[in-house]
């Protein structure tokens, strides 16, 4: 039976080969002794004994009872808002503290009762039973083998062949009905993920005031968030509008911008990046004027925003795209256009 | 059969109603087979059981929180009593659990069980799972049993990250931002898949619905299928069980299923709810009010998913940002290979006990447990694997690491890129040392006695301590387990001199044999001969 693939020799021979219990040659000094003889516990010999586990089991039952109790009451008597003290975890919620620590302890009572039950009054004696081989003997084998066989004969599932293959094709072809109707889980990607509301003449608004953002507002050493005009918090998408398009400012020397192409984007050293992190998509959020270094607070990637926002260290793969921006009539900041490269995490068709 | 007595007797209620249902499923068959079940006892087969009440315990306090939690992101304004965040906008599902944890009575402490339970029945599959590797219950007959284990313990990572996501939050968005970019970094298909997930652009408005459906019906159906079955198979297996006097592979010993492991069993079930509750009690966990609604243009500094993601999130965060940019395409290896590596680290550990079972060739059944000690390699590889998995999980919290320690995260980052490697190789080595020196310690124990701590002055002056020999229970209990001999493959030149074929399979067969059973991998057990030899020769007894 064995695919002579592996030679046995290497397998230890099994001791005690065929039988069970200590049939074996006395002169072996590890010869299985044999279960040891059970050894009474007091409880076993002393009913005293006996009776104190019985008044513990009992009382750790009762203790149980009251718990629920105290639960019932505090449920009832604490205010769902009452916050005190409790040394040493500090302000909680009285309702909480007390509804969990009572049914901790009328669950817990419950089980500590139950074991120390098993444990010192019900019987520790232990036994052995047989094991029996999981595989089937030879017989019950064959005898499986033929019924199958005739079972597939009195099909004719082998002898024909038309009714075989055309049964499989359709058992293939079926699921694909399901898979058909996950098709409008969603939409196709076409360019949706390539475009942002961004466009060209849309005012940058300030997303702490709401109103549009002018130069003089962007201080040296401040990072500012900002939006596109037309933007609105209630909007039923504003949430998959922001996801692309938040927006951070910086104000940098223009003599201090090391990119040639930042400069031109930016309008008198006032520089527009996309606030998604390129490499999941976290916002980035922390600003370090000096070196004008900011970092996503996800994965530690660093950009210089001095230097077209290149990766300076951590897992994000390239550089966040800049948006064009300039001033309208109003004075007030505005995009040139919208992003020139796909914001947030790279994808296959990014390219 | 029943005889003129025994029907004139009026049974009890309690018996007629067994009858009853007897006579329609058949219980007394059942019963017969099963009520006095013999199971083995040792402190570690409490893992499985830690497992299956916290699973219990979580779809109790699931169906409760069902009750409350609306799974919607339509937009509302905040007016409960959270004076933090009155006026705020927020999805309905965030608004709802607010509710849940401000204003119904008991509602955060059913939040709070639910999800100390999910992370202890993840922690508890994972050192379950270990338990069974590093004892070799996983070999034959319970191969399956070991794969639906594994099955259940991706299925609870799945199940957790869902549920993680659920109340729509700022550091479960983030997670789900995270999703979304793994997603668009799979090649060819990756924003197909992120359209599909999300109905459209992230975040968009129904991952909330979706993930509430797959969190509270797919995965926890799936999975309680599942633990039926894993149940079934430990009940028609038989427990395992150590080896020890009376203790052999054919047979169990232990102690009956009623009442003891009844009563022990049933009781755990209420320790462990009553120590998650006193957790619950005591233990704030996932405060959302302090993170707030999720805002994709918004972030927590610190955001740090749930620990048994922290590993994946380990590999992420020291992967080099490598983009390969080439026919108007780009393949986003810095985090498509960090996701894959992550799926594979776990598949190694599953598929192992196919790969023992093959280097060993071993067919036949297994039903007492190794002592670690007593397969080095084994045990060097599940430490190994340990290892890879805490490094990991340090790079998972580097910044936490940096902040604490007042360390660089350039240096974290390539202490995490340098030992994800050499750490397990290390550990292996170690372990596996580690493990000869216990099968030496024991050899001397069998062979020479146990110290006793008693100093003996020879009458020439010389100190010697005095051994106690050893019992024969624990003799045979330290000497029962087996010892391969490593597979020869034999000379490459038959004895016509005729060159046989040795296939590179079989060749490297024969090395990992020699790694796992060859002389510098075990330490031979003592011969009852050696025993006779010492014992005599010293003029013991
Ligand atoms: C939902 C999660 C799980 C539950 C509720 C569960 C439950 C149990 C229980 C109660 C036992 C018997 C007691 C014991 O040996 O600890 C058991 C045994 C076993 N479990 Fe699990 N388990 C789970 C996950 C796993 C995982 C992740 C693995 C491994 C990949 C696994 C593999 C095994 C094996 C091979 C046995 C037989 C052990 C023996 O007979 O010695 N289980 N399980
Ligand atoms: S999302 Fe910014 S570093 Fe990962």
């Amino acid at each position: 039976m064995s695919s002579n693939e592996n030679s046995e020799e290497n397998l230890p021979s099994a001791q005690g080969e065929g039988e069970h219990g200590s049939v074996e040659r006395a002169d072996n000094p590890f010869a299985d002794p044999g279960l040891p003889a059970h050894r009474p516990r007091v409880q076993d010999i002393d009913e005293r004994a006996a009776r104190r586990s019985e008044r513990v089991v009992a009382f750790l039952f009762t203790l149980s009872m009251i718990a629920t109790i105290a639960f019932i009451a505090s449920y009832v008597a604490f205010p769902v808002d009452k916050i005190v003290y409790i040394f040493p975890i500090g302000h909680v919620s009285a309702l909480n503290f007390s509804l969990g620590m009572t049914l901790g302890v009328a669950l817990f009572c419950i089980g500590a009762g139950a074991v120390h039950w098993a444990r010192t009054l019900m019987s520790d004696v232990e036994t052995p039973a047989d094991r029996h081989p999981i595989e089937a003997d030879a017989e019950t084998k064959a005898q499986v083998l033929a019924d199958f066989k005739q079972g597939a004969e009195e099909s004719g599932f082998g002898r024909r062949k038309l009714i075989r293959n055309t049964m499989f094709g359709a058992m293939a072809m079926v699921p694909l009905a399901g898979v058909m109707l996950l098709r409008d889980l969603g939409p196709l990607p076409e360019k949706k993920l390539r475009t942002t509301l961004w466009a060209k003449g849309k005012v940058l608004i300030n997303m702490n005031t709401n109103e549009p953002l002018r130069p003089e507002d962007v201080a040296v050493g401040s990072l500012t968030f900002a939006m596109p005009e037309g933007l609105e918090e209630d909007a039923e998408d504003f949430q998959t509008q922001i996801a692309k398009a938040a927006l951070m400012i910086v104000r940098i020397q223009p003599a201090d911008i090391k990119d040639k192409q930042e400069r031109e984007w930016a309008h008198e050293g006032i520089v527009a990046y996309s606030k998604i992190c390129t490499h999941v998509g976290c916002p980035i959020s922390l600003y370090e004027q000096q070196t004008h270094h900011v970092l996503c607070p996800c994965h530690q990637s660093t950009f210089d925003l001095s230097d077209g926002a290149r990766v300076i260290f951590g897992p994000a793969g390239h550089a966040l795209p800049q948006l064009r921006i300039g001033v309208n009539g109003e004075g007030n900041l505005e995009a040139l256009g919208d992003f020139a490269e796909p914001v947030g995490p790279a994808f296959w068709e990014r390219g | 059969m029943s005889t003129v007595t025994d029907s004139q007797r009026k049974a009890p209620a309690g018996e007629r109603v067994a009858d009853w249902a007897d006579g329609r499923l058949g219980i007394y068959g059942l019963a017969k087979t099963n009520m006095r079940k013999i199971f083995p006892d040792h402190w570690s087969f409490m893992l499985g059981e830690i497992c299956l009440y916290s699973f219990i315990i979580i779809i109790l306090t699931g169906v409760y929180l069902t009750l409350f939690f609306h799974p919607s992101m339509n937009e509302v304004v905040y007016h409960g009593p959270y004076a933090p965040l009155q006026g705020v906008r927020m999805s309905e599902a965030y608004a709802s659990t607010m509710n849940i944890s401000f204003e119904i009575r008991g509602g955060l402490l059913i939040r709070q069980i639910h999800h100390w339970a999910a992370l202890i029945f993840i922690a508890g599959m994972l050192v379950h799972m270990m338990r069974v590797f590093f004892t070799g219950a996983f070999r034959k007959p319970r191969e399956v049993n070991w794969l639906f284990g594994f099955l259940l313990f991706m299925l609870g990572l799945f199940t957790g990250f869902t549920g993680y996501s659920l109340p729509d939050d700022l550091l479960s968005g983030t997670g789900v931002r995270f999703m979304e970019g793994v997603l668009l970094s799979v090649p060819v298909v990756g924003s197909y898949m992120a359209m599909f997930l999300y109905g459209g652009e992230f975040p968009g408005g129904d991952f909330v619905a979706r993930f509430y459906s797959i969190h509270v019906l797919l995965l926890p159906g799936i999975m309680l299928g599942l633990l039926v079955a894993h149940l079934i198979l430990v009940f028609y297996h038989k427990h395992t069980q150590f080896a020890g006097p009376g203790r052999t592979n054919k047979n169990v010993v232990g102690m009956p299923l009623l009442p003891v492991y009844m009563a022990k069993a049933g009781g755990f079930f209420f320790l462990v709810f009553g120590v998650i509750a006193v957790m619950a009690a005591v233990a704030s966990i996932n405060p959302i009010w302090a993170m707030g609604p999720y805002r994709p243009d918004q972030v927590s500094t610190g955001a740090q998913p749930d620990w048994y993601m922290g590993f994946s999130e380990g590999l992420v965060r020291i992967m080099p940002g490598w983009e390969i940019n080439a026919w108007g395409h780009t393949l986003v290896l810095g985090v498509f290979i960090p996701i894959v590596i992550f799926p594979l680290v776990l598949v190694a550990i599953a598929v192992y006990p196919f790969i023992e079972a093959w280097v060993t060739g071993d067919k036949r059944e297994h039903h007492i447990l190794d002592r670690p000690r007593n397969v080095p390699t084994r045990t060097g590889v599940g430490v190994a694997w340990i290892t890879l998995y805490l490094i990991l999980l340090v790079g998972g919290g580097n910044d936490l690491w940096a902040t604490h320690f007042h360390l660089s995260i350039n240096a974290i980052t390539w202490f995490v890129r340098i030992f994800m490697f050499v750490g397990p190789v290390l550990a292996f080595i170690f372990t596996k040392r580690w493990c000869l020196g216990l099968q030496r310690r024991d050899r001397e124990k069998v062979l020479h006695g146990r110290e006793s701590g008693v100093i003996k002055r020879l009458p020439h002056g010389e100190f010697v301590e005095i051994h106690q020999p050893l019992k024969p229970a624990e003799m045979h209990t330290l000497t029962a387990h087996e010892q391969y001999k490593p597979l020869e493959i034999g000379p490459s030149v038959d004895e016509n001199g005729v060159e046989r074929k040795v296939s590179p399979l079989q060749k490297l067969k024969a090395k990992l044999s020699k790694g796992y059973y060859g002389g510098e991998s075990q330490i031979e057990k003592p011969t009852a001969q050696e025993h006779e030899e010492i014992t005599s020769g010293h003029g013991h007894h």
